[in-house]
């Protein structure tokens, strides 16, 4: 399969004991010139390299307050050390949040504090070489940055924000990663990180259409460009057509169906993914996010509802407003934007969706909290509600519902091991081996409650645990989308009568 | 005046001037860094009420560290309380008369060098003794935790050993408080200790111990979790919008 082991699966999680340099050798491919300059970035290694890297630094830290102060605060204390899983899936330390964090820091001192300068054996401080430059690539690109670290530490170090800013420093200085800029290209190009374009996204969902009716009896639709329509969906491209996220589409399509709303999908703001936050670049974040902003005002909608993604919904919570806001031509009575579980759910507590909970009954379902949703974004009014209302969706719909160990889920939950602009193939590795944590307790409530699926609400998610899942033994297909289960059990009200029947 | 005292003297209102001129200069860089997103780690609070509770319990009783890690948390909140304690407990050095509250603390304050011994020497505990602590170990991880000590040591020696005047001792700080100075007693481990003291006053404004007044402007902390409602905006990227002409 693949000229690495998979890591084992223990009675009890341990915490290894380290193993220095077992990861130095993952790098995912560099871009090319083509990937770089439409993005703004230089093509290749530029000249100065090691002056325009330590500039780029200084601009950085005077932007965010966050990377100045986290460059300073942190204490060495190693309440981190075992926090983050693709140390615990590599044993390699420098995965450790704050070794990981350190990388930058130590240059960070060199050049820009006095003990650094003055003292830099004293500090561990380091000047800028071409060996620092290339352990800045490898391990800034084992960082998923989902943060789990950020919960742990006294001071709320996220060493996402520091990955975030060495990444944008190596675009800056022309040493990009294909993966993530590339598909940022696609975007800006297309509309969508497939590179789908509009005739191609129409005949899709028109296969959909006739899919769905060929199942239900029902003619649900899945309108596209749809000028006036209320609500405009965003959702990742792999809702398209990737398995299990288009169960996860059918799902939001029944759901506006039962709901009788006049919805839309854009095909010029296709992708509710934005990797401008994986490489830490406000400007192509801005850039992709203003597509949203611009889709809804030429659709003429009154409301934004995301599908299920997890990065996708931080960079929509969080930051939508702020990038693309101010959002007042939108109808005030709903938060801009909304999700797709918050819309779900809202119509369930109104009593406007029926559902079927046995048509579940052949699985027993667990729910893998998406780092950035639980970590990053809220749901509802209440602080929690990103961990409580898909749960709730789920229980509505589900009959068997076990949770995780509670150090793997909500604030806790360990990443898939794919996030963050690690889901290429040129990754593997460190993918496979950072699910191990997620894989861990999976097997736990397998082994304890016989739980058969695992749903989650985030692309990157779903398709990294069906890549995963074989090499820990499991099914590809117990990854689930979460309106996956919402689309088996809902009742549809005009379904032909005699439909029902037909199962039994 | 001995000349020992006179240079005591000058290192004090060299190393106060470098601490506070340093830490003013800090905070004000973090004050005036903005933070362009909101990143709060949520579960967060959507209150500034909220938010103010939040760093209380960060600050006090250090909450995420106790999530994190029992071991580090006990000998870390041992250390900074016993360090408090004994700080407030100093108070009574630079005031005459003595504020209530601080004779009030005394016998407690008199004990907590102990403490903080004990707390500190956990923490190095392990830094030796955990692989991944000593990892990510500078040399100057080693030296603060030896200065923190050494303070503490000498400290309690002038206390349960030897005694010093203390009367004189206050006499010099209160001098050098109103610029009428005093000859300082000339025991070796007052001395020690002083000198301790103003190097550790001398390095706080440039290295780890920044996390003091850090963690007040760590955003992933202090930041009120309301982006839909209230739009967040950083001047700089304001000024992007200003050129896209929205
Ligand atoms: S928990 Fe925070 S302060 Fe402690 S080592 Fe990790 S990043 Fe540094
Ligand atoms: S953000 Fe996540 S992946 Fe990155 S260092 Fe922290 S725990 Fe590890």
């Amino acid at each position: 399969m693949a000229d690495f082991e998979t890591p084992e699966l223990k009675e009890i999680p341990v915490i290894p004991k380290i193993k220095e340099g077992t990861m130095a050798h993952s790098k995912p491919y560099v871009a090319k010139a083509e990937f770089q300059e439409p993005l703004g970035y230089p093509g290749e290694l530029v000249e100065n390299w090691e002056e325009k890297a330590i500039e780029k630094l200084g601009e950085l830290k005077g932007k965010y307050r966050s990377l100045q102060v986290y460059l300073d605060a942190c204490v060495k204390c190693g309440a981190c050390t075992d926090k983050c899983h693709y140390f615990l899936g590599t044993s390699d330390p420098k995965n450790m949040p704050v070794a990981r964090q350190d990388l930058l820091r130590k240059v960070y001192r060199r050049y820009y504090t006095f003990a650094g300068k003055y003292f830099p054996k004293l500090v561990g401080a380091i000047d800028l070489t071409k060996d620092v430059l290339d352990e800045w690539y490898s391990y800034f690109h084992q960082c998923s940055q989902c943060r789990r670290c950020s919960v742990y530490c006294p001071y709320g170090i996220d060493t996402a924000e520091i990955s975030m800013a060495a990444r944008e420093i190596m675009d800056s200085i022309g040493v990009g990663q294909k993966y993530c800029n590339e598909i940022l290209g696609k975007v800006f190009k297309i509309g969508n990180n497939l590179g789908l374009p509009q005739p191609a996204l129409a005949d899709t969902l028109e296969g959909l259409e006739e899919e769905v009716e060929d199942d239900t009896g029902v003619p649900i639709k899945f309108p596209l460009d749809v000028k006036g329509a209320d609500i405009l969906l965003v959702t990742p491209s792999a809702d398209f057509f990737a398995e299990p996220h288009v169960d996860g589409l059918i799902g939001y399509a029944k759901v506006f169906h039962e709901a009788g709303a006049s919805w839309t999908m854009s095909s010029y703001a296709s992708e509710a993914g934005n990797f401008g936050m994986f490489i830490g670049s406000y400007e192509n974040m801005r850039r992709a996010a203003r597509r949203i902003r611009k889709a809804a005002q030429d659709l003429g909608v009154k409301r934004i509802v995301f599908g299920e993604c997890g990065h996708a919904w931080r960079v929509a919570y969080s930051f939508l407003n702020t990038l693309a806001g101010p959002f007042d031509f939108l109808d005030p009575n709903y938060p801009v934007p909304q999700h797709i579980c918050e819309y779900t759910y809202d119509l369930i507590q109104q009593g406007k969706l029926k559902f079927d909970p046995s048509e579940n009954d052949h699985m027993t379902v667990t729910f893998h909290d998406s780092c950035n949703v639980a970590r990053a974004t809220r749901m509802g009014d209440k602080p929690g509600g990103q961990l409580e209302i898909p749960r709730a969706i789920i229980k509505t719909v589900c009959n068997n519902y076990h949770d995780m160990a509670p150090d793997t889920i909500g604030e806790a939950t360990f990443c898939c091991g794919g996030g963050g602009g690690l889901l290429t193939d040129d990754l593997m590795e460190i993918r496979v081996k950072g699910a191990l944590p997620r894989m861990q307790a999976y097997k736990e409530v397998i082994d304890e409650f016989g739980v058969t699926n695992i749903a989650a609400i985030c692309a990157i998610c779903k398709s990294q645990f069906s890549k995963v899942l074989p090499y820990y033994g499991f099914g590809m297909t117990d990854i689930v989308s979460l309106h996956q289960l919402v689309s088996e059990a809902i009742i549809l009200s005009d379904a032909p009568a005699d439909d029902d029947e037909d199962d039994e | 005046m001995s000349a020992l005292s006179v240079i005591y003297a000058l290192v004090f209102y060299l190393a106060t001037a470098i601490l506070i001129i340093g830490l003013v200069r800090k905070i004000m860089q973090y004050a005036n860094t903005p933070a362009p997103l909101k990143i709060p780690t949520t579960p967060a609070p959507v209150t500034t009420s909220g938010v103010v509770m939040r760093m209380a319990s960060e600050v006090v009783l250090f909450a995420s560290l106790f999530k994190s890690n029992k071991w580090i948390w006990i000998f870390g909140w041992m250390f900074h309380f016993a360090l408090l304690l004994i700080l407030l407990r100093h108070l009574r050095y630079f005031t005459d008369p003595v504020w209530f509250w601080v004779t009030l603390i005394q016998p407690f304050g008199k004990y907590a060098a102990f403490a903080m011994v004990a707390g500190l020497g956990g923490l190095w505990a392990r830094r030796v003794l955990v692989e991944r602590v000593r990892y990510v170990t500078a040399p100057s991880d080693h030296l603060m935790l030896a200065l923190l000590i050494g303070i503490a040591l000498s400290g309690i020696s002038m206390k349960f050993v030897t005694h010093t005047d203390i009367v004189a001792v206050k006499q010099f700080f209160l001098g050098l408080m109103y610029f009428d100075w005093q000859p300082l007693p000339t025991d070796p481990a007052l001395l020690v200790h002083l000198a301790l003291v103003a190097l550790l006053m001398i390095v706080f404004p440039i290295s780890k111990l920044l996390h003091a007044p850090g963690i007040f402007f760590s955003p992933t902390r202090n930041q009120v979790d309301n982006p839909r409602e209230k739009r967040h905006l950083a001047p700089w990227a304001a000024k992007l919008d200003a050129e896209s002409g929205n």
